[in-house]
């Protein structure tokens, strides 16, 4: 019998039979897998399997390769905790539409597992949360292999005034060398290069930066759109643009 | 065990909500013993539900007129609309007896898993309806559940231009239920959610 037990974030569940559910979790060592989690569709269990939940998992099965069951107890309610305000749900199901999306099943993302965890703790901090989620977009990028390198200009070397990212290479270019092409260049906030204000349409360029990347080089590889959640947060982003110039200070 | 027939029956028994394939062959047994007093009248009810029933144009219920006997009440509040997502809650809702406007079935909610969208949702009839004027409040009644929350959010940014109170059920512990058994969500949002007493 193969078995471990493991802290998981809930990535979603699909109803099996009636009471049931097949729930697709993901860990540190384990990464994304899924099990049978008996009276995982009840009144008591749904609580349990909502999405982006932190549980203590215990998964069972024959062969590491077959589905096995999963039963869990609750670490941290994230979902009933984000339910209440629109824009935190929207990144929770953004960040794991993103996870169950791009990532292979049963391949340790260690790093990608801490950076959610830590995001979900940022989530209670309203809309500044969307500077931690940006970075952690730019760095599930990082973890699949197409980091962005914003360290430097790609064109002069230059370490100033770094305002673009190309859309070919993904490096930064700063705004004396982007020149004509400026208009082709998707625009670098500045909070992503160190502690700086950030508003509302800097969120929004962030998004579209990190978007564009995973769009092209992680989902269009799968021969997928971006997934419906992250397209809504972008859509509530862009309002927020749009409305008012909100701003806050990251940590 | 019996011919095609019998096990067709069955097969279709036991594809229903609640019935496994041995409740499905119980159920088949049943019936089949009772041909004039229950088999007979359950096909003519079920063949005459078929025919009659269809879903609201006007809030999607089901129902043998259109629109449904809910919308053309003229006991009801005009000036309210409940938000379900199937036509199950709109059952549960008016067996509480408590709820006195109209309704509007969603047909489902936004899923991030199952690539659930906006446009997948029945939602030109409801705003035909705020946009005819005569509502003052949309009540959400959707679930608890991730999807549910943001199915509710998502319509009520679509629904504050409109110029509509957006109001939604509340959540918290249930009648009967104590404090030592609820399971963390609810508890942690029926203490968000608390209220001067």
């Amino acid at each position: 019998m193969m078995e471990w037990s493991a802290p998981v974030v809930v990535l979603g569940t699909r109803p099996f039979g009636e009471g049931d559910v097949v729930a697709t979790v993901f860990g540190a060592e384990q990464g994304m897998c899924r099990g049978l989690a008996r009276g995982g569709g009840s009144r008591r269990g749904a609580a349990l399997w909502q999405r982006g939940n932190l549980v203590s998992a215990r998964w069972v099965g024959r062969l590491a390769e077959q589905l096995g069951s999963l039963s869990a107890e609750m670490i941290h309610p994230t979902a009933a905790l984000a339910m209440a305000d629109g824009l935190q749900l929207a990144m929770l199901n953004a960040a794991l539409a993103l996870v169950e999306g791009a990532l292979p099943e049963h391949e340790a993302h260690r790093e990608v597992f801490a950076d959610l965890l830590d995001l979900i703790g940022h989530l209670a901090e309203g809309p500044a949360a969307l500077a931690e989620y940006v970075r952690w977009e730019i760095a599930l990028l990082a973890a699949l292999g197409y980091g962005l390198d914003l360290s430097r200009c790609a064109v002069s070397g230059s370490t100033e005034r770094l305002f673009f990212v190309s859309p070919r290479t993904g490096r930064a270019v700063s705004l004396d060398a982007a020149g004509p092409w400026r208009e082709r260049l998707l625009k670098l906030p500045q909070f992503l290069l160190g502690p700086a204000a950030s508003s509302a349409n800097d969120w929004c360029d962030g998004l579209k930066l990190s978007g564009y990347f995973l769009a092209r080089n992680v989902f269009a590889l799968k021969h997928k759109p971006l997934p419906q959640a992250r397209l809504l947060l972008y859509d509530r982003v862009a309002a927020m643009a749009s409305e008012t110039e909100h701003t806050c200070q990251t940590p | 065990m019996g011919g095609p027939e019998i096990e067709r029956l069955i097969a279709l028994l036991g594809k229903l909500p609640g019935l496994g394939p041995r409740s499905a062959r119980r159920a088949a047994l049943k019936l089949l013993q009772n041909p004039e007093t229950r088999m007979l009248p359950l096909a003519a009810a079920l063949s005459e539900a078929a025919r009659a029933v269809r879903p609201c144009r006007e809030c999607g219920n089901l129902d043998s007129c259109d629109p449904c006997a809910i919308c053309v009440a003229p006991g009801r509040e005009r000036k309210l609309v409940c938000v379900i997502e199937g036509v199950g809650d709109l059952w549960a809702l008016e067996r509480s007896g408590v709820y006195r406007g109209l309704y509007h079935v969603l047909g489902g909610t936004l899923s991030a898993l199952d690539g659930i969208g906006p446009e997948d949702l029945n939602l030109a009839p409801l705003m035909a309806r705020i946009a005819a004027g005569g509502v003052t409040e949309v009540i959400l009644a959707l679930g608890a559940t991730v999807d549910g929350a943001a199915t509710a959010h998502w319509l009520t940014e679509q629904l504050r231009p409109l110029g509509v109170a957006v109001s939604r059920l509340a959540q918290g512990v249930p009648i009967g239920g104590a404090i030592d058994v609820l399971d963390d969500g609810t508890l942690a949002t029926a203490l968000v959610a608390r209220r001067p007493f």
